[in-house]
């Protein structure tokens, strides 16, 4: 009995040789239990060994191995072959980012973007740890807790048009994680991380489109953020401008 | 040729521990430049993967004792009890300060810490962030880090080798992926900080990065590996990925069953089941929450009765938490139900989880001292590459993660000191090391056309390793690994790559990989067919029982022009004699010894 097999159409493009991005055809087995990574391993380990691809964990939470698959962004690791076939599947890199290589593409805007809101704890007073850990309840830590919760797997980037159109907005994923340390209890650092967040390349640029919480794995939900941090700033504005004794 | 990168301390790894390690150089001392080189993105390292959580004593009804008491007799007395001690007294400290830095941990009603129990666990003191604590972790870590100017990131960058000066050692080779540009990074103190070694086998929970590079790195260089034949399996990984279900499912009250619904540990001396629903159930240290060793060998005996199931992947046995109801699972196990649904394509809501034993941690590693100081000056080590030892036979579950921490620190602390005080590397003979080391890979890997494929050299060995040293040994099945892997490390010399290009070569990171599990392959298969005695994950079906007076001791694996030799070093014992270990009715602390003082 023949193997079933199923076509992948993989975006090449090696910067030593090739001048434009070029599509190669591979048919590999077809499995109920692979995932579209399984297929990429195959082909590099059996077929094709100059396929280049990032990948680490294979469970779905170090954020490596978003590609696009038939035109949409996905986590490689957890899009199963079996949702596609007998038809063939396009492996793209993610858009909206340079390509290194192949389905590699360049984080770097993104590890600027990342630093910009300053994702830290920010103390005006600094408890030392003998004194023991902060108090936050439940309640506190729901309000921020959703927004901890991404990988930095860059689909929402490669879903979002503003991101598309105007490559200095901070993007969905790093505005999420500033709206994360806003609604912290534990944080103090507002009007430091306020200017970012609260800018035209930041909340302000998105125009709601939503796509972002669309394709997120996490459900991260970063458009939420964004309107969280939208009402935030507008909130800053107030005290800033209209009350400035009310500032804390 | 490109000029030497220059730093102070260079820090290989960006897992848990080589970001605190790097936080405790940048805070020890603001005016040193601290480099963190990694193979991967930081936040992408494997500690991103922990689920359950790490331990340390914050609860009044716990103690210093109960923590020590339960590493030690876990460890089965192997651990060094100095270094435990330490350790368990550092932990809250560690915890605390990740706190500090923003670590969404779950939380009492109250707004205080919440703990849960885990195996081997006489009372709870696993701190957790829902069931990503790992994930939680390592965020916190990365962007604490990115706040600290002295550090330069080397992102994306490979090392392949240490370099080493008048006996001394003084940075790495490295390769720039996306360039491909072999460079060296130089300092007067490097911290490998790279992680375990569990795709040497060939199901782990282990991501595919976890190669044991910073391991071989060490071991080429002449300083030994401790305790390398001591492999933690993991009771509860799904068949064929050998994901892993965390034991906070098991600490909520899952429940292990064979193939008739029996919960079988308890023919195991595990102690006896309570029902699912008496509100004593979990009981800790007994039947689902006994130790990870004795969980593994029971389904070996379980499939050996023919008591387990059948499936593509093999055998495996259930994985029960039904009865916790979908508010619960949603509530303190989501990620095992995503896993669950997505990996083994079943709800656990409603069907129990097909569960097998898989390689988790790798006990052993780069030997150091308490500070993480090998015996190679300038050279030290922490997290899981590293073998101090706190973790002996067999690691304590959600000790690891504090460890990086409390051991990724004091590394960084005193890589901080020794810098001040170490003599200048003469560069030039640093570059020199830098052109043979890429001459050599050039040779070796990118001008050769003709050769076999790496897949079934790694395959090879991978199987080779499952059977003759997993979870039960022979010395004959040990020396047949041994000789299959010595047969790879051959076939190795002649591999052949497609790609032979330089920009962003991911198949050479694999062929570099794959060496360095050639290497650590090496060192478990000698220190496993000397061990001759059976103690927590090293169980010789030839050497039944445990023999203190021969093999209280560390073995510690040197690389030797002819072959590995292995010494043996005596383990540090200060207020707990060694006892047997005891799980189930009659576990906990004994009478004498451990709880005084
Ligand atoms: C699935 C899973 C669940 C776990 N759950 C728990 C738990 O609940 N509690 C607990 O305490 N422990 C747990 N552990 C164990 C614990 O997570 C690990 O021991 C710990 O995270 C290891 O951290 P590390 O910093 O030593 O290494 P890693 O996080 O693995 O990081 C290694 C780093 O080294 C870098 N690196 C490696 N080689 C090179 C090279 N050649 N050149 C450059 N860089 C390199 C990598 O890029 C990476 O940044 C779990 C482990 C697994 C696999
Ligand atoms: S917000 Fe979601 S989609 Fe965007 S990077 Fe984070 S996890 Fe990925
Ligand atoms: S490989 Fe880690 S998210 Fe897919």
């Amino acid at each position: 009995m023949a193997e079933e097999t199923i076509v992948l159409r993989v975006q090449r493009y090696r910067p030593e040789q090739d001048s434009d991005p070029y599509f190669q055809d591979y048919e590999v087995p077809y499995r109920k239990d692979w995932v579209v990574l399984d297929a990429l391993n195959w082909i590099k380990e059996y077929k094709d060994g100059t396929l280049s691809f990032r990948w680490s964990c294979r469970m779905g939470v170090c954020g490596s191995c978003g590609m696009m698959v038939n035109g949409r962004p996905r986590l490689t690791c957890n899009t199963f072959l079996r949702e596609f076939y007998p038809n063939p599947i396009t492996v793209e890199p993610l858009v909206n980012f340079d390509i290194e290589r192949d389905l590699v593409i360049c984080m770097d805007t993104f590890l600027e973007k990342l630093k910009k809101v300053k994702p830290w704890i920010i103390r005006r007073e600094v408890k030392s740890p003998e004194e023991g850990p902060y108090n936050q309840t439940p309640a506190q830590l729901y309000r921020y807790k959703q927004f901890s919760m991404c990988i930095n797997c860059m689909l929402c980037y490669a879903a979002c048009p503003v991101v598309g159109m105007h490559p200095e907005f901070l993007g969905p994923a790093a505005l999420a994680l500033g709206v994360r340390y806003l609604l912290d209890s534990r944080d103090q650092g507002w009007n430091e991380r306020m200017e970012e967040v609260g800018s035209h390349e930041g909340v302000w640029g998105c125009t709601f489109v939503g796509e972002c919480s669309e394709v997120c794995p996490k459900h991260v939900d970063p458009a939420a953020a964004i309107q969280q941090g939208k009402v935030l700033a507008t909130l800053d504005w107030f005290k800033r401008w209209l009350m400035p004794w009310g500032q804390k | 040729m490109a000029e030497l990168l220059k730093h102070d301390v260079v820090i290989v790894g960006g897992g848990a521990a080589g970001l605190r390690a790097a936080i405790a150089v940048a805070e020890r001392n603001p005016s040193l430049s601290v480099a963190v080189v990694s193979k991967i993105y930081p936040m992408r390292s494997h500690t991103v993967s922990a689920e359950g959580g790490a331990a340390a004593v914050i609860k009044g009804n716990d103690s210093r004792e109960h923590h020590i008491y339960d590493t030690i007799s876990g460890a089965d007395w192997l651990a060094d009890q100095n270094a435990v001690e330490l350790f368990v007294d550092e932990a809250p400290r560690e915890l605390t300060l990740l706190e500090h830095w923003g670590c969404p941990w779950s939380r009492e009603p109250d707004g205080s810490i919440a703990v849960r129990p885990f195996g081997g666990m006489k009372i709870e003191r696993t701190w957790f962030a829902a069931d990503k604590t790992g994930f939680h972790m390592l965020h916190t870590l990365y962007q604490t880090a990115l706040k600290y100017v002295p550090i330069t990131w080397y992102d994306e960058w490979f090392a392949t080798k240490l370099l080493l000066d008048k006996d001394r050692c003084y940075g790495v080779v490295a390769i720039e992926l996306r360039t491909g540009a072999i460079r060296g990074i130089v300092g007067k103190a490097v911290i490998l900080c790279t992680g375990g070694a569990g795709r040497v086998y060939p199901f782990t929970t282990n991501a595919i990065t976890k190669t044991g590079d910073g391991m071989a790195l060490a071991f080429r260089a002449g300083v030994p590996l401790k305790d390398m034949e001591f492999v933690q399996y993991h009771p509860t990984g799904l068949p064929g990925t050998g994901i892993l279900i965390t034991e906070a499912a098991r600490g909520e009250g899952g429940i292990l069953v064979n193939k008739d619904g029996y919960r079988y540990l308890q023919d195991y001396g595990l102690g006896k089941p309570l029902d699912v629903h008496d509100p004593r159930h979990p009981v800790k240290r007994t039947m689902e929450l006994g130790p990870r060793d004795k969980l593994s060998q029971a389904f070996v005996m379980e499939m050996r009765k023919g008591r387990t199931l059948k499936g593509p992947y093999g055998d495996y046995v259930l994985l029960d938490i039904r009865h916790l109801g979908e508010k619960k699972i949603d509530e303190k196990l989501p990620f095992v139900r995503e896993l669950a649904r997505n990996y083994a394509g079943i709800d656990p809501v409603y069907e129990p989880i097909p569960v097998r034993p898989v390689v988790h941690y790798m006990m052993g590693g780069v030997h150091t001292d308490v500070d993480g100081k090998t015996p190679l000056p300038g050279l030290y080590a922490a997290g899981e590459c590293a073998c101090v030892s706190i973790n002996g036979a067999n690691r304590l579950g959600s000790n690891s993660l504090t460890e990086c921490l409390v051991f990724g620190a004091r590394a960084g602390h005193h890589a901080a000191e020794y810098v001040g005080s170490a003599p200048d590397p003469d560069s030039s003979a640093l570059e020199q090391q830098v052109r043979d080391e890429a001459d050599r890979i050039r040779k070796q890997f990118l001008e050769r056309t003709e050769g076999e494929r790496l897949v079934s050299i790694r395959k090879d060995m991978q199987n080779a390793m499952e059977e003759g040293c997993g979870i039960y040994r022979t010395e004959q099945s040990v020396q047949a690994a041994l000789n299959k892997v010595e047969e790879c490390r051959e076939r190795f010399q002649r591999v052949v790559l497609d790609d032979h290009t330089n920009s962003f070569n991911t198949e050479l990171i694999a062929a570099l990989e794959l060496e360095c599990m050639l290497d650590v392959a090496r060192a478990l298969c000698q220190a496993a067919l000397e061990r001759r005695e059976s103690r927590g994950a090293h169980q010789r079906e030839d050497y039944p029982a445990r023999d203190d007076e021969k093999f209280l001791k560390h073995s510690l694996a040197y690389r030797t022009a002819d072959g590995v030799k292995i010494e043996w070093l005596d383990v540090v014992i200060t207020k707990w004699p060694p006892a047997e270990r005891k799980y189930g009715a009659d576990s906990g602390l004994p009478s004498e010894g451990g709880n005084k003082s």
